[in-house]
């Protein structure tokens, strides 16, 4: 008789002693699904919270501005000259060129009380309102801005700029560190299912190894279970998120909120997020299976 | 052919020798009854030779597979060489008499076809070509070990061990098996069997090599009397 690995009319048949293991494992095999679901939930929950947050991060990005005042003996047509060698700098996304009278007229705006009405323009400078592509670099970009011949002066609200890479700093590290342990509970878990059924089947596994069974042949059904598992918890979990997310925005819709957030809109990261959520359900349903059945497989 | 030369084997955990310097050669289409007192170091040997176990030092050849040497992935094609029977019989309680024995093609990797012809055929050989879609549960002992043997001879081994494969069975019962197994040996497969059983030993006038302290202490034709050692 011919001696091989693994034939394809076995990959059939160990399929489905994996599919039915998940049944005659029923209680096992809903626990782990329920958890590997709460952990992609929690996990999920906390996406979409960062991923907002980056958003509005985004956004008050877009808003930060540095200011470059122009030198005073510069006419307003030298000064508009200017622009092509402010818009050279590194890390500068764009810039408006903003006139004496200009700022005078915005200034006044500002503090609208008549105190400031007898200033002459000339008091102020022309100037640029330059934005940036990546705000933690602003300290450097001031520095390079100052460099530019006819720039005076530059204002940048450097403490903002920390401020914001301090909070999508502290976001994105307590995400991977919440992403990490919750893998790490749902291996476990998932490890723990695997190792029931093993152990149900310990006697099976025996025989199996006595009469020449390989280690691949012996692990397959169990690997098709871990995975079928994660796949139904990742998927299931997607769905809950889906929905909760759902939830929230509704509420945070027709709250006073509505008007001082914009929300990223779910279908924008759907298929991305169900590729995490399934993978991330595969890899624990896999990892925890071969976690599981190692020690089976020693002798 | 199995041979083994001046093997040693020291428990790690306990420190005690379960086999001190065994010298043995088992030729192909022998019959040979393994007898000792409990203790004695047959389960040791029994190990060794499946693979469970390896020797503290000395050679164990068996079926062309050197077992010192032997790497873990080389295991499962040295398994196929053997069939194992054992005392508790070890079937699966949820299959039926022709899925245990078709259970051991299916992890060799046998096609379907290959199934349907030889398992049959063994549950003919050993007389229960009727009782093929019973549970374990539904046979008696004696029936229960003939599908245990069926299982060890399905994927055609060079050898069958068989470690006390009548304990658990009634005198007339034993003899039958034994009967079973001495009608496969004549079909050409080596056949190691170790027993306990005094009577059904004497009983065949077959080659009889006795082990007490981890030592081969007998090995010749004069049955289990003569090297009685309890």
């Amino acid at each position: 008789m011919g001696i091989t690995l693994m034939r394809p009319n076995n990959i059939g048949y160990l399929t489905k002693e994996g599919f039915k293991s998940i049944f005659k494992h029923g209680l096992m095999s809903f626990a782990s699904v329920t958890i590997i679901m709460a952990c992609l939930i929690i996990m999920g929950v906390f996406v979409m919270l960062a991923l907002n947050i980056n958003s509005i991060i985004d956004k008050l990005e877009a808003q930060n501005e540095i200011v470059a005042f122009v030198d005073e003996s510069y006419t307003e047509a030298r000064a508009v000259g200017l622009k092509n060698a402010v818009l050279s700098v590194d890390n500068v996304s764009g810039v408006e060129f903003v006139t004496r009278k200009e700022a005078m007229s915005s200034f006044s705006e500002d503090y609208d009380n008549g105190l400031f009405d007898e200033i002459d323009p000339s008091t102020f400078r022309d100037r640029y309102v330059v934005h940036v592509y990546d705000i933690s670099l602003t300290a450097q970009t001031k520095a390079d801005l100052e460099k530019v011949e006819g720039i005076a002066k530059v204002n940048a609200h450097l403490e903002y700029a920390d401020g914001f890479i301090k909070v999508r700093n502290v976001v994105s590290i307590i995400s991977a560190v919440l992403v990490a342990i919750l893998a790490v509970i749902s291996v476990f878990i998932m490890s723990n299912t695997i190792k029931l059924a093993a152990f149900t089947r310990r006697e099976e596994i025996a025989i199996m190894r006595m009469v020449g069974g390989t280690n691949s042949f012996i692990r397959f059904p169990f690997i098709v279970e871990g995975l079928i598992l994660g796949l139904l918890g990742g998927g299931l979990g997607f769905l809950a998120v889906w929905g909760l997310y759902a939830l929230v925005c509704s509420n945070l819709l027709t709250s006073v909120m509505s008007g001082l957030i914009e929300i990223v809109v779910f279908s924008s990261i759907m298929w991305p997020l169900l590729a995490v959520f399934l993978g991330v359900g595969v890899l624990v349903g896999v990892f925890g299976s071969n976690i599981a059945i190692r020690n089976y497989l020693k002798v | 052919m199995l041979q083994m030369s001046e093997v040693h084997k020291v428990y790690e955990n306990t420190g005690s020798e379960a086999l001190r310097g065994v010298d043995l050669t088992i030729n192909d289409g022998e019959f040979v009854f393994l007898v000792g007192p409990s203790g004695s170091g047959k389960t040791t040997i029994i190990k060794l030779l499946t693979g469970e176990l390896r020797a503290t030092s000395g050679s164990v050849m068996v079926n062309g597979f050197d077992l010192q040497a032997i790497k873990r992935r080389k295991m499962p094609m040295y398994r196929r060489t053997l069939g194992v029977v054992f005392q508790d019989f070890r079937l699966i309680d949820k299959m039926t008499v022709y899925d245990n024995v078709a259970y051991a093609m299916r992890v060799v990797g046998a096609k379907k076809k290959e199934i349907a012809e030889r398992v049959p055929f063994v549950l003919n050989l050993v007389g229960l070509d009727d009782r093929s879609g019973r549970y374990p549960s539904e046979l008696s002992g004696g029936e229960q070990q003939r599908v245990s043997i069926a299982r060890a001879l399905v994927n055609n081994p060079s050898l069958i061990i068989a470690d006390e494969p009548t304990g658990n069975l009634d005198p007339a019962r034993s003899l039958d098996l034994m009967l079973l197994l001495e009608k496969i040996n004549a079909l050409g497969t080596t056949v190691l069997v170790v027993t306990h059983e005094k009577e059904l030993v004497n009983a065949f006038s077959k080659r009889v090599i006795a082990i007490s302290d981890g030592r081969i202490v007998g090995d010749g034709m004069d049955g289990y009397y003569a090297y009685e050692t309890e």
